[in-house]
């Protein structure tokens, strides 16, 4: 997993609240045993009408859009289906950066596990950020994940602090891998089968 | 101060706390299925890993399957997942239950079936409704393809603890208010985002009387409320089913009685303190009928398909959209909602006891001439034990299709969908755009309210219909 440090990059809206994985990534990609190849499908039942044309009524169709990389969008984002194949989406479709009000656990989970940052500002933050977006055609912003600020560059620059936990600020800071940090652990963990397991109940 | 059943069992599997806070958590089981297991175990293989525990690691293949002939699956897409699950369970030592098992079944089906899942344990399964285990007093939750890895590799995940959100549902629920009805309440009452950071515990009067089935219907929809898990503490009536089923990986004869002496140990404690609790009056709950597309867009059977500025919680862009795509105008009672497709199923409603109350209502009736039925058991056990009962015999009779067991048409990912602007009553526990095939339109019901609608041609009020 590539280290995150700060991304700068064009910003999206997506204004729809608890936008669920089925549609981050609708069912008929699944059956795929790889892990790439899902970019392209990103939000195919909202981006494609039924003769496979781009609907332009879809807001991430919009040409100004193309090259975005900073989804903003609404409360609870990637409630639903634990399938990471989500996570996979976002990031090949390009997007670095998904910023709302909240976000389901389990993607938060699984974005934190590829290096996709969720940044979850206030609910009027998030207002605030459509409103600019809205204004202004082609607006950027800077995502510092160390001082933990999204800043728009805006005439006057704008700037929203966010929350986020230590652990996973390092984690994705640092890019590690999770399982070869957990390995280090294996002694405790070996330690720790040797009782667990005569005293959990079990038939086999 | 005492402790609430998730702290017990939370307490029980801390490996070692981490310096950021998080734990590292033991798991006693890790279920596997098709479709989020492939990256893990192709993960596994790049970095020379193995899988650490393979005797607590059980594999069944649901999700994709055929549920019509599943001796030959013509999506070759489909077949290469089958496959690679075979390929994976036999390279790393993993007990798999496969097309041609007689407990193949959906995966939160076959794991309390089979005995796997116990009080007191814990259990991850790459799927949100794991969530379904909590039933039996069981900490249980989804974990996406990452996690799935991490858990093969070090029977471990590192874990941030969550909240306790206690439920409580006083008195009883009328005739024909079903668990389904339970869930869907509380989910429509907190919204979708409710539970979001919480482990609900779900008890009071009406969660006590319901059966194992029942309760792990209200478990099973905990995520669709926003948390990963949701439990029920153990009692006589969980301890009574592992004693009438055939039940090979929970403890026998001694070691059950040991088990049981522990299991007791496991409710919360009297003066155990929640973080947050909510409490519903069980017997004011009408059968809930979802007219949106989110599980808590949900009215009783007796109301009306809301206007776009009525529904607390969400946006008017947000329900005017969610009437867009289900073709509903706003007023229009509930029971005026013709329906085309009726699916019993899924992990949510396709356990025997769901089978037994739809074939209740079948019983020497037919289905409306516009609608087709499909009747998918959650397991071939359950299959086989509904074909021992003669219901599916009633089923036929009625003009319903009766299948082989898996995930079907709950998500559409194998042949069995709907099409566009086609509408389903659906025992199962999301009502998204396009979950059970691109632009179908879902209402989530009770098993009970499925059939007699199937029935009816339109959603009817069950207390009141005959």
């Amino acid at each position: 997993m590539d280290p995150f440090t700060t991304h700068r990059g064009l910003v999206a809206t997506l204004d729809r609240a608890n936008v669920d994985t089925d549609q981050i990534i609708p069912k008929q990609f699944l059956k795929s045993i790889l892990r790439t190849g899902f970019g392209e499908h990103l939000f195919q039942d909202w981006r494609c009408r039924a003769d496979k044309t781009p609907d332009p009524a879809f807001e991430l169709n919009a040409p100004r859009f193309t090259h975005a990389s900073i989804l903003a969008t609404r409360k609870n984002f990637g409630c639903g289906s634990s399938r990471e194949h989500a996570v996979w989406a976002i990031q090949q479709h390009g997007f670095r950066v998904v910023i709302a009000p909240s976000f389901a656990d389990i993607f938060h989970t699984n974005s934190t596990k590829n290096g996709l940052l969720t940044v979850t500002l206030q609910e009027a933050e998030v207002e605030e950020v459509f409103q600019m977006v809205g204004r202004y055609q082609g607006l950027e912003a800077t995502v510092d994940l160390e001082h933990q600020r999204v800043t728009l560059h805006l005439p006057e620059e704008l700037s929203f602090h966010f929350e986020m936990d230590a652990g996973v600020k390092e984690h994705l800071a640092r890019g590690l891998d999770a399982i070869g940090l957990t390995l280090r652990h294996e002694p405790a963990i070996t330690a720790f089968e040797s009782t667990h397991d005569s005293q959990m109940p079990r038939g086999v | 101060m005492g402790q609430t059943l998730f702290e017990k069992i939370w307490t029980r599997h801390v490996v070692e706390m981490l310096p950021d806070g998080t734990a590292l958590l033991y798991m006693d089981r890790h279920l596997v299925h098709e479709v989020t297991s492939p990256q893990a175990f192709e993960g596994l293989r790049l970095s020379g890993r193995r899988v650490r525990r393979p005797e607590l690691t059980v594999a069944t293949m649901d999700h994709n399957v055929p549920t019509e002939d599943r001796t030959v699956i013509r999506d070759l897409i489909s077949k290469a997942q089958i496959d690679a699950l075979a390929a994976n369970c036999q390279e790393f030592g993993v007990t798999l239950y496969d097309l041609a098992s007689d407990r193949q079944g959906i995966v939160h089906i076959i794991g309390p079936e089979l005995g796997l899942t116990l009080p007191g344990t814990t259990i991850v399964c790459g799927d949100s409704h794991t969530s379904t285990h909590g039933a039996f007093g069981t900490l249980a939750f989804g974990i996406g393809t990452s996690e799935v890895e991490h858990v093969l590799a070090t029977q471990c995940l590192t874990q941030k603890r969550p909240k306790t959100f206690k439920v409580d549902f006083t008195g009883r629920p009328g005739p024909g208010v079903t668990a389904k009805d339970l869930i869907l309440k509380l989910i429509g009452t907190i919204g979708t985002s409710g539970g979001t950071g919480y482990v609900f515990e779900y008890a009071g009067e009406a969660i006590r009387a319901l059966s194992m089935e029942s309760r792990m219907t209200v478990c099973n929809m905990s995520i669709e409320a926003g948390a990963r898990a949701g439990m029920i503490a153990p009692d006589d009536t969980t301890f009574q089913y592992f004693a009438a089923g055939k039940r090979p990986f929970a403890p026998q004869g001694a070691a059950f009685d040991q088990a049981v002496a522990f299991w007791n140990t496991l409710p919360s404690d009297s003066d155990a303190a929640f973080d947050k609790t909510l409490t519903l009056d069980a017997a004011q709950i009408a059968p809930q009928v979802t007219w949106g597309t989110n599980p808590g867009m949900v009215v009783d059977v007796t109301g009306r398909v809301p206007a776009p500025d009525a529904v607390p919680g969400a946006s008017r862009k947000d329900v005017e959209q969610a009437l867009a795509y289900m073709g509903l105008t706003p007023g229009t009672p509930i029971t005026d909602i013709p329906v085309d497709t009726v699916f019993i199923g899924s992990c949510t409603n396709a356990r025997i006891e769901d089978l037994r109350a739809a074939a209740a209502r079948f019983k020497g009736r037919t289905i409306a001439k516009t609608v087709r039925v499909l009747v998918v058991p959650g397991s071939q056990a359950v299959k086989a034990q509904a074909e021992q009962e003669g219901l599916h015999t009633i089923f036929q009779q009625a003009g319903c299709q009766w299948r082989e067991s898996g995930c079907s048409m709950c998500l559409g990912m194998n042949p069995d969908q709907l099409t566009p602007g086609e509408r389903c009553a659906s025992t199962s526990n999301r009502n998204f755009e396009g979950r059970q095939g691109k632009g179908g339109r879902t209402h989530l019901v009770s098993p009970e309210m499925a059939a007699a609608t199937a029935i009816a041609g339109h959603f009817v009020d069950i207390r009141s219909w005959r």
